[in-house]
């Protein structure tokens, strides 16, 4: 028996089971066609576990309504009429019509838009980039999903970072050199089928088996907050101020590790008291580089310049003071007093006594301080966070405050803490424009017409992107130029990630030329002019570096005339650059490889890889022993070559330096006004086991389990409404309204309501105005655009305002 | 089909540790190709309320009346779809009397499905 199947191992990233990726498995194949998928045992990653997206796999790649050949729009948009055509036509019509804008009115008219993290970022960088136009677009306000605080911690210190659960190295929990946590917050984020930042879920509870405890911050009776030592249930968007009350805690409790703030934070440096900036070492002595800090030395009693270039002070011997006021002679003549960066910091939490923090939180001023003495008391201590920090406009300032915390406990890089994250072997697929990178913008001046760059500094430094807020509005006002063209891949914006739905739909039906890639039909496809069918994982040869090991993603099967999204890409941008300098896919991939010594087939033979002990990639304790900067010396990215409790970046940006708390704003604390009417916080984003975001709702299996779109409300909140389990409601505010299935729960706080995302109806109807019944109950419709934070990033997605009412007898 | 005898196998589960993550229920609907909605699996959602504003949450994954402890699939050595893909690791197959040994901590219910 089984005589003609054949095991085929390969990776999961991206459109199937739509995640972030990473997990091992096994195809079974059966004269080409796939009949079961399970987990791969001897996978480092999952080792034999798999979610149940993944194995719906079946349901997934021959779902009738998978998309097949090319299509071609012969109606009005939305009205779904349309031609199947071959490849050939498909790529000739959009070569005409993408030359056409590109030669009228320049190839930045083209928006390349993207939805999350899976296998497109490579790939829709390279035909963008081919095309020559810089604006890559994640399609969410704020871009606020991951990137948001990978920028943030980038910026204070140089990479980033993620919970420790041995998944850098081979042998995992056994290898010697890995440590469990003793404790790890979990902060804002809930285990069903989420896999987020690159890390398996699950490795959380493999951890709990082994001891370790878990503190829970979440507004919901989430899983986690069921059992852990400490469950802090806090306002939405109210994190920042959480974080600070931990660090009021820690420091005042003497609780800090005092060398790692002294050695590898810029902890010592001087701010000047009369303009609340660093001293720059230019301003003591004309000679010197404005690039460069000071400190005071209690050696010699004087000033001395730590030098940002070599990483060390210009003299020998400094015992550089970590508190104090001093004054300094500047080299003008006059005289400064000067304060630590420590002591500003230190000034900045006391503004947070924990009286204050649970006013503003919601959490007994109790249960902070000992959740955070258990956080410090723990070595090692690990912190695990999801899309709340990301999706709230002071994301910035709050991700300061939580790195903050690994930082002065030590607990950065360490076995167990939270770890330095980089692409496996450096193997990275794409850089930011102009830097290193296999695929790159062809020159920095492009990048000067990328939409935000120049108004926010972590967008022109960090993200790669186009600032999504901005290009929807110059859709619009054509304003500093006419955008005509978009291209939207791996994305569905206007059931998934796009924020005020009505605005992206009149934005797509604005523009002159749409094109959709994507496996099935979907909102959004119904704006396009042409549609390609993409395929799922288990239909292409990709590679995976995210973070470790690297992996190769091997194709197992056909399916109809489906091509990849890097095959579709490949073939556009060989059309459309004369220049393209690739002749396969598989050439790009090797070029990508390259750091590795590994060509694509030997990857493949392999698998996956590990790079070894002592290289960047790889941890611990890098910022020691020299592996995290180019020049090998010991210190941080980031440019005083410390981790930066003071952010030299963000004062160049003219942003606060100091992590802080911002009020959100639409709360009740902010908009008294609007609490008046609308008197729940409406908080969005609750992962469901059975969907990514607005996928897999035609998947049989999947729909049974999570068959409607429910807002969950706490049983008083429920009677003193006249609400009861599974009633249609209203969900409504000044923004829009949406109907959602009451599911009446324990889960949520009287306070708050939590309503599902990504919702549309795939068994409805196509054509407008229904849109398979996408704004029905799409509770996007109640969030704005433009809402962001000061620095561009994180949208008020998880703390609106709203009400909610029972759908009346005619209107169900 | 022949009558299926108690085979003295069934199934311990570690509900402290189930996420709800409702792979048992794919796994076996994927092996058995049950249409949408059946399983041999189902796992339960319950919600206590306690004292002092708390409540706990807990997954409990329960066969049912579809569940054949993956007899094909055990005669080769393998474990059960839904022990196999278990996402928390949480589900072990075995013989009863030794299953029943293995009960060395709260929160465990050993299961002798139909």
């Amino acid at each position: 028996m089984d005589k003609k199947r054949k095991i085929v191992q390969t990776t999961a990233w991206s459109a199937g089971a739509g995640c972030h990726g990473g997990c091992g498995v096994l195809a079974h194949i059966e004269d080409g066609k796939l009949v079961k998928i399970e987990g791969d045992p001897d996978h480092p990653w999952n080792q034999g576990r798999l979610c149940a997206r993944c194995l719906a796999m079946t349901q997934y790649v021959y779902h009738p309504d998978r998309l097949k050949r090319p299509l071609k729009r012969v109606g009005e948009r939305g009205e779904n009429k349309w031609q199947e055509i071959s490849w050939e036509e498909a790529f000739d019509f959009i070569e005409s019509k993408l030359n056409k804008i590109r030669d009228e009115y320049g190839a930045e008219s083209v928006i390349f838009s993207m939805g999350t993290g899976r296998d497109i970022g490579a790939w829709i960088c390279m035909l963008a980039y081919a095309y020559g136009s810089p604006n890559v677009m994640f399609a969410l306000s704020g871009l606020a999903c991951y990137s948001p605080r990978i920028a943030a911690v980038t910026t204070v210190q140089g990479d980033y970072c993620i919970m420790d659960a041995s998944q850098w190295l081979p042998e995992r929990y056994e290898d010697p050199r890995y440590k469990k946590p003793e404790c790890i917050v979990i902060w804002g984020y809930n285990i069903p089928s989420s896999c987020p930042d690159n890390v398996f879920g699950h490795w959380i509870i493999d951890l709990m088996k082994k001891g370790t405890k878990i503190i829970c911050i979440d507004p919901r009776l989430s899983w986690f907050a069921s059992r852990a030592e400490h469950w802090l249930r806090l306002r939405p968007g109210t994190d920042g101020a959480l974080a600070m009350g931990f660090l009021h805690v820690i420091i005042s409790e003497g609780l800090y590790d005092r060398k790692f703030v002294e050695d590898w934070t810029n902890a010592p440096h001087l701010i000047r008291c009369d303009t609340g900036k660093l001293l720059k070492a230019n301003e003591i002595d004309a000679r010197q580089s404005a690039d460069n800090y000071v400190v005071w030395d209690l050696a010699s009693d004087q000033p001395v310049v730590w030098d940002t270039e070599l990483v060390e002070y210009k003299a020998i011997g400094v015992r550089s003071v970590l508190s104090g006021n001093y004054e300094v002679l500047l080299a003008d003549g006059t005289k400064v007093i000067c304060q630590t960066v420590w002591d500003a910091f230190c000034q900045q939490v006391n503004e947070y006594p924990l009286d204050r923090v649970e006013e503003i939180t919601l959490v007994p001023a109790k249960d902070i301080k000992e959740a955070a003495l258990l956080y410090a008391k723990s070595n090692p201590a690990a912190i695990h966070w999801g899309e709340p920090i990301d999706m709230t406009p002071a994301i910035t300032p709050t991700t300061q405050a939580i790195a903050d915390l690994w930082a002065i406990t030590g607990n950065l890089d360490i076995p167990g803490g939270n770890v330095i994250s980089r692409y496996a072997f450096d193997a990275v697929a794409y850089a930011l424009p102009g830097a290193k990178g296999t695929i790159k913008l062809k020159s920095k001046e492009i990048d000067k017409k990328r939409i935000g760059v120049d108004k926010y500094g972590p967008i022109g430094k960090f993200i790669w992107r186009a600032h999504t807020d901005l290009v929807i509005d110059q859709i619009f006002s054509e304003d500093p130029y006419p955008i005509k063209g978009m291209w939207l891949q791996t994305t569905n914006p206007l059931a998934g990630i796009g924020m005020d739905p009505i605005k992206w739909r009149d934005a797509l039906k604005k523009l002159d030329f749409v094109a959709v890639v994507d496996l099935f039909m979907t909102p959004t496809a119904q704006m396009a002019d042409i549609v390609l069918p993409a395929t799922s994982f288990l239909e292409k040869d990709s590679i995976r570096s995210w973070w470790i090991p690297l992996q190769t993603i091997n194709k197992v099967l056909d399916v109809e005339e489906c091509k990849s999204d890097a095959e579709i890409n490949f073939e556009l941008a060989k059309r459309l650059d004369p220049d393209f300098k690739y002749n396969t896919l598989h050439e790009v991939f090797d070029d990508i490889l390259k750091p590795s010594g590994m060509t694509f087939k030997e990857l493949q033979e392999k698998g996956w890889a590990f790079p070894p002990e002592g290289h960047p990639s790889t941890p611990y304790r890098r910022f020691e022993r020299g592996l995290l900067r180019p020049d090998k010396k010991p210190g941080f990215q980031t440019p005083s070559g410390k981790f930066e409790l003071y952010s030299t970046l963000r004062e160049q940006w003219d942003l606060e330096p100091i992590a802080h708390y911002e009020e959100p704003p639409f709360t009740p604390v902010s908009r008294p006004d609007l609490a008046e009417e609308y008197p729940l916080i409406l908080c969005t984003g609750r992962r469901s086991a059975a969907f990514f975001i607005s996928e897999h709702r035609n998947i049989p299996w999947l729909r049974a389990l999570d068959p409607d779109p429910l807002v969950e409300i706490h049983p008083k909140t429920a009677r003193r409404l006249g609400i009861g389990h599974g009633e249609w409601v209203w969900v409504e505010n000044w923004f829009g309204k949406c109907k959602l299935k009451a599911k009446v729960t324990l889960e949520v706080p009287e306070w708050m309501v939590m309503a599902a995302h990504g919702w549309w109806f795939p068994e409805e109807e196509a054509s407008e105005p229904s849109l398979y019944g996408t704004f029905r109950s799409n509770i996007n419709t109640l969030i704005p655009m433009n809402s962001v934070g000061k620095d561009g990033l994180g949208s008020p997605i998880k703390h609106m305002l709203c009400k909610v009412h029972k759908v009346k007898g005619d209107e169900v | 089909m022949m009558e299926r005898k108690n085979t003295g196998y069934g199934l311990l589960i570690d509900y402290e540790y189930c996420t709800g993550c409702h792979t048992c229920e794919i796994a076996c609907a994927q092996e058995y190709k049950w249409p949408a909605g059946m399983s041999g699996m189902k796992v339960v959602e319950s919600i206590q309320e306690l004292p002092n504003d708390k409540a706990y949450l807990a997954y409990i994954p329960c066969p049912t009346e579809l569940c054949v402890l993956c007899a094909g699939r055990t005669r080769k050595g393998q474990k059960p779809a839904c022990v196999q893909n278990c996402m928390a690791a949480c589900m072990k197959y075995g013989q009863v009397e030794e299953l029943a040994k293995e009960i060395n901590k709260p929160r465990m219910v050993l299961w002798v499905p139909r």
